[in-house]
């Protein structure tokens, strides 16, 4: 039997990856991957809790995260699409017109 | 024989998500997420969420990944400099909090170890499509609906944003 903090670890090993990956990376399109890292970790510690505690409202709470994970990329990829257009490139240190 | 296969998928998934930030080539970032979500999928399987393991594979895996390969290869991205050569102060801030971040929610995980040891898991039906059902279409359907609502929205918005401007 694997205890709960097992699972809880690795979704915190997961989370932080993704944190150190939206903070160092410059490729936009990685950072959003690294966004889906974190979401997946949350959605890992929500399915844990629930069967733990023998509550079926976390995999209720993960299907709506996996909805909106799925509206978030589709508009975020459109975003991305469009900034490449006007401006050739996706490093983020380039978008800098509302810095002072 | 499912602490050895967790252990197995949790190093794979682990390594997986290293390799996603690490890796130069973004299609190579995209496929070692795909792995690390196949690996969670399999996770989610021994905690008993048939439902969510079986959308997983199909919505992230199969859908959202597939969407962002073919961003990708449309935006035709090369290959760029690692970030750990380039040791500029945003890399060096970035890990600096990351590891802060990561030390504080690893410390919250060992700390609960001594109050959640006792629990058991009890043979439920609550992770088969049925009992995902009877709570979601119940308790859950006003956010259910709402959901499906934020759907249409985010549809509209993907194709007038990626839209070519019409004055040409």
């Amino acid at each position: 039997m694997i205890p709960l903090y097992y699972y809880l670890g690795l979704a915190a090993v997961l989370f932080a990856i993704g944190v150190v990956g939206v903070l160092v990376r410059r490729n936009a399109i990685v950072v959003f991957m690294s966004i889906e890292l974190m979401l997946n970790a949350v959605n890992l510690t929500f399915i844990a809790f629930s069967r733990y505690f023998n509550n079926p409202d976390g995999q209720v709470i993960v299907f709506f995260v996996m909805t909106l994970a799925a509206a978030e990329v589709a508009v975020g990829l459109a975003i991305i699409v469009a900034l490449f257009r006007n401006r050739e490139t996706i490093d983020i240190t380039k978008m800098n017109l509302m810095k002072w | 024989m499912t602490e050895v296969l967790f252990f197995i998928l949790s190093i794979i998934a682990v390594l997986c998500a290293l390799m996603v930030i690490i890796s130069r080539n973004p299609i190579y970032s995209a496929l070692f997420l795909v792995v690390t979500f196949f690996c969670l999928a399999v996770i989610f399987l021994l905690l008993e969420a048939y439902f969510l393991a079986a959308v997983q594979v199909i919505v992230y895996a199969g859908a959202i990944m597939v969407l962002f390969l073919f961003v990708i290869m449309l935006l035709n991205l090369q290959k760029e400099d690692s970030f750990l050569t380039a040791a500029q102060p945003r890399t060096v801030l970035g890990f600096g909090l990351a590891s802060v971040f990561s030390v504080i929610v690893i410390m919250g995980v060992v700390a609960s170890v001594g109050r959640l040891a006792g629990l058991e898991p009890d043979a439920a039906q609550i992770g088969s499509p049925a009992g995902v059902g009877r709570v979601l279409f119940t308790k859950y359907l006003l956010p259910f609906e709402i959901a499906s609502l934020l759907l249409l929205v985010a549809l509209v918005g993907a194709v007038i944003l990626a839209k070519r401007s019409m004055d040409k």
